[in-house]
C-alpha cells in the first residue's frame, strides 16, 4: 500500500505528522546540520517572550528513570531578536514553523501573537500555558480553564494563523481546561507538556536541579500524554490534537495518532538523536505500510477500543 | 566540519591511573576531530532511556595513519560512566562529533603553558601533539588530589618540555593546588599562551593568573550537558559580551556550541552558581 505521511492539522498542510516539540529542538537552526529542516512536519521553536529570559540557574537537568528533568526556565533571546535571527533563517530554510509564545499575562501573549502576526514562516502559533519551569506557578495558566481560556481569546483575537493551547497533564480533569480554551477558539490543543518532578541526589542530599523542582519528559512520561490524548479526543472529537510526551520510535508516534492525535512531536528524544524527528517519520510510514493505513488519519479507526 | 553520528567499536578499554580509558573506532569524527572537542557517547542498547555522556578527546589516531580511532578517559562516576565502565572490545558505542569549539592554537611557534586538573588533562595530551607539529615549546603543570588520580604524568613528561607536578596530599610533585606554582611559570618560561581544563574553581583560578601575567588564556569548561548539540540549555555558563560585567552584562552561552572552549577573560566566572542568575534578565 502507498503511504500518504502528510497530514492537515488545524488547516495546515505537514509533509509529515512528526514535529519537534517545543523546548527539544532549540530555535531549529541548531539542528540544520543534522536534518533537512524543510522535510519535518514543522519545527515547534522554544518558547518565545517579549523580553529576553536568562533562565535558571545550573544545573538545569537531572537524568531520571526512563526520563529527565529539567529546569531550563524559558531561556529565550526574546521576541525581537528571534523575528530578526532564528525565524527568518527558518523560513528562508523552507521549515514549517509553529512559534511557541510564553508569556506572564494574557495581555503579553496578545502582544506576542501581534508582533508575530504576518511573520513569514509562521503557520501556527502554540501557546505555552503550561511550562512548569517558572517561578511563580501562577503562571501555569493551564491548570485553571478559566485563566487558559483568557490567554487563548486574546491570542486568537491578534493573529491570523491557527493557535495551539498546549496543556498540562498536571490537572485534575484535563477534559475540561480542554474544553474551556476550545471554546475560547483554539483551533487545536498540543497534549500534554512535562510533569513537575523533582529528584534528590542522596549523596549530596540535596536536590538535582538547581531550581529544585522541574519538568518530567522522556519515555516515562508516554502513557501520561497517551492517556490525555484519549480522554481528550473522546470528549472533543474532531479538535486537532498534537500528541507530545516520550515519542522515540516511530511505534510510540503510532501509539498516539491511534488514540486521536493528528500530529506528534518528538521532545527529548531528540537530545539523544538529533536525527530523531526524521527517524520516527520513517518508521512511523512503515508502521503505516504494515497496518493497511494510507494516511496517519486513518489510524484511529483502526484502534480496538475494547480490550 | 558538521558533525556526524558514528555507530562505534570498542577496540579497547583500559584503567589508566584511577582513570578508564576507551579507545573506538571513530573513522569519521577522527578524521576531523580537533584538540578541545568532545564525543558524546551513549552506551549499549538499554531500553532504560540514558541520555549521552560527553566526553572531550584525550588522543586521536587519523586515519589512514590507523584505523581512525578517538580515545577517551573518564572517572567512573554513576550510572553512565558504569554503563561505559563495562565495555569490552567489539561492543558497539553510538558517538556524536566532533561537537564543540576547539582549541584556538597560535599562528606560529610560540611557548604554550598548558594547565590540567585530575582527568580534565585529557585533552590537553591532544592538544600538545598538535602544538609540537607547529613547532611550539610545550610546558606542562598537572595536578590531582593524590598521586593515583593525576592523568598519564609519564605521557606528559614525554610531550613536554617541561612538567611540573602537584598534589594535594603530596603524595606526587609538590603539595598544592595545580595553580600554585603557575604565576612563577608563566615567568620562567615566558609562555605566550595558557591552555587549561579542569575543575571550575580550577580554570577561574588559572584564568585570573594569566590576565594578571597579560597571557591570552583558553579554558575548556565540564559544564553538564544533555543533548551536546545546542538545543536543549542546560550547559549554558555567563559570557561577558565586554565591558564592564555584572549580572545583566552577561549572556547565558551554551557550552556544547560556544565552547567547550572559552576564552578565559570572558567568562563571567563570579556569576558561576550565583543567585543572581535566577530569573530574567534586569
Amino acid at each position: 500500500m502507498t503511504v500518504d505521511l502528510s497530514v492537515d492539522l488545524c488547516g495546515v498542510r505537514l509533509k509529515t505528522p512528526v514535529l519537534a516539540a517545543s523546548g527539544c529542538f532549540g530555535f531549529g537552526r541548531e539542528m540544520a546540520g543534522w536534518v533537512d529542516l524543510a522535510a519535518l512536519g514543522g519545527i515547534v521553536t522554544k518558547s518565545v517572550s517579549l523580553e529576553p529570559r536568562r533562565g535558571r540557574p545550573t544545573p538545569r537537568t537531572a537524568e531520571t528513570p526512563s526520563g529527565m528533568l529539567n529546569a531550563i526556565g524559558l531561556q529565550n533571546p526574546g521576541v525581537e531578536a528571534f523575528c530578526a535571527g532564528d525565524l527568518r533563517f527558518l523560513a528562508e530554510a523552507g521549515a514549517t514553523v509553529v512559534a511557541s509564545l510564553v508569556g506572564r499575562s494574557p495581555d503579553e501573549f496578545g502582544r506576542l501573537a501581534a508582533r508575530l502576526d504576518g511573520e513569514p514562516g509562521v503557520a501556527l502559533v502554540e501557546v505555552n500555558l503550561s511550562c512548569p519551569n517558572v517561578e511563580h506557578r501562577g503562571e501555569v495558566f493551564a491548570t485553571d480553564p478559566a485563566a487558559a481560556a483568557e490567554v487563548v481569546r486574546v491570542v486568537k483575537r491578534a493573529t491570523s494563523v491557527p493557535v495551539l493551547a498546549k496543556l498540562t497533564a498536571d490537572v485534575t480533569d484535563i477534559v475540561a481546561v480542554a474544553r474551556a480554551v476550545v471554546e475560547a477558539g483554539a483551533d487545536g490543543l498540543t497534549l500534554i507538556n512535562t510533569l513537575l518532578g523533582m529528584a534528590v541526589d542522596t549523596r549530596t542530599r540535596r536536590p538535582r536541579l538547581a531550581a529544585v523542582t522541574g519538568g518530567l519528559s522522556g519515555p516515562a512520561i508516554r502513557p501520561v500524554a497517551v492517556r490525555c490524548v484519549w480522554q481528550v479526543a473522546q470528549a472533543l472529537p474532531g479538535v486537532p490534537i498534537v500528541g507530545t510526551g516520550g515519542v522515540v520510535t516511530g511505534d510510540d508516534a503510532a501509539e498516539l495518532l491511534l488514540v486521536g492525535a493528528a500530529a506528534v512531536a518528538v521532545g527529548t528524544g531528540n537530545f539523544i538523536n538529533p536525527r530523531a524527528v526524521v527517524e520516527v517519520a520513517e518508521s512511523l510510514e512503515r508502521y503505516l505500510a504494515a497496518a493497511g493505513a494510507a494516511a496517519p488519519a486513518d489510524l484511529p479507526a483502526l484502534f480496538k477500543a475494547e480490550r | 566540519m558538521t558533525p556526524v553520528r558514528e555507530r562505534c567499536e570498542v577496540l579497547e578499554r583500559r584503567r589508566t591511573g584511577a582513570y578508564q580509558a576507551l579507545t573506538l573506532v571513530a573513522p569519521r569524527i577522527a578524521e576531523h576531530a580537533r584538540p578541545g572537542q568532545f564525543v558524546h557517547l551513549l552506551a549499549g542498547e538499554d531500553r532504560s532511556f540514558p541520555l549521552r555522556r560527553p566526553f572531550s578527546v584525550h588522543k586521536v589516531e587519523r586515519p589512514g595513519t590507523g584505523m581512525g580511532t578517538v580515545e577517551v578517559v573518564f572517572d567512573v562516576v554513576g550510572a553512565g560512566t558504569r554503563a561505559l565502565a563495562r565495555l569490552r572490545p567489539h561492543d558497539v558505542v553510538d558517538a556524536l562529533g566532533p561537537l564543540g569549539r576547539p582549541f584556538d592554537p597560535p599562528e606560529g611557534p610560540a611557548g604554550c603553558l598548558l594547565v590540567g586538573g585530575g582527568y580534565g588533562t585529557a585533552p590537553l595530551f591532544f592538544l600538545a601533539t598538535e602544538l609540537r607539529a607547529r613547532r611550539c615549546r610545550v610546558d606542562f603543570v598537572i595536578g590531582a588530589a593524590t598521586a593515583g588520580r593525576l592523568l598519564d604524568a609519564m605521557e606528559a613528561k614525554r610531550l613536554g618540555h617541561s612538567l611540573t607536578v602537584t598534589t594535594d596530599d603530596g603524595s606526587a610533585g609538590r603539595r598544592g593546588l595545580v595553580t600554585d606554582p603557575l604565576a612563577g611559570l608563566l615567568a620562567s618560561t615566558g609562555a605566550e599562551r595558557v591552555y587549561a581544563c579542569g575543575p571550575m574553581p580550577m580554570l577561574a583560578a588559572v584564568s585570573r593568573l594569566a590576565a594578571a601575567a597579560g597571557v591570552p588564556c583558553q579554558v575548556a569548561v565540564e559544564e553538564q550537558m544533555a543533548c551536546g548539540t545546542g538545543i536543549c540549555f542546560s550547559c549554558v555558563l555567563p559570557v561577558g559580551d565586554g565591558g564592564g560585567a555584572g549580572p545583566g552584562a552577561t549572556r547565558m552561552a551554551r557550552s556544547c556550541l560556544e565552547g567547550p572552549v572559552f576564552d578565559g577573560a570572558a567568562i563571567a566566572w563570579a556569576e558561576l552558581g550565583h543567585p543572581d542568575l535566577e530569573g530574567a534578565v534586569r
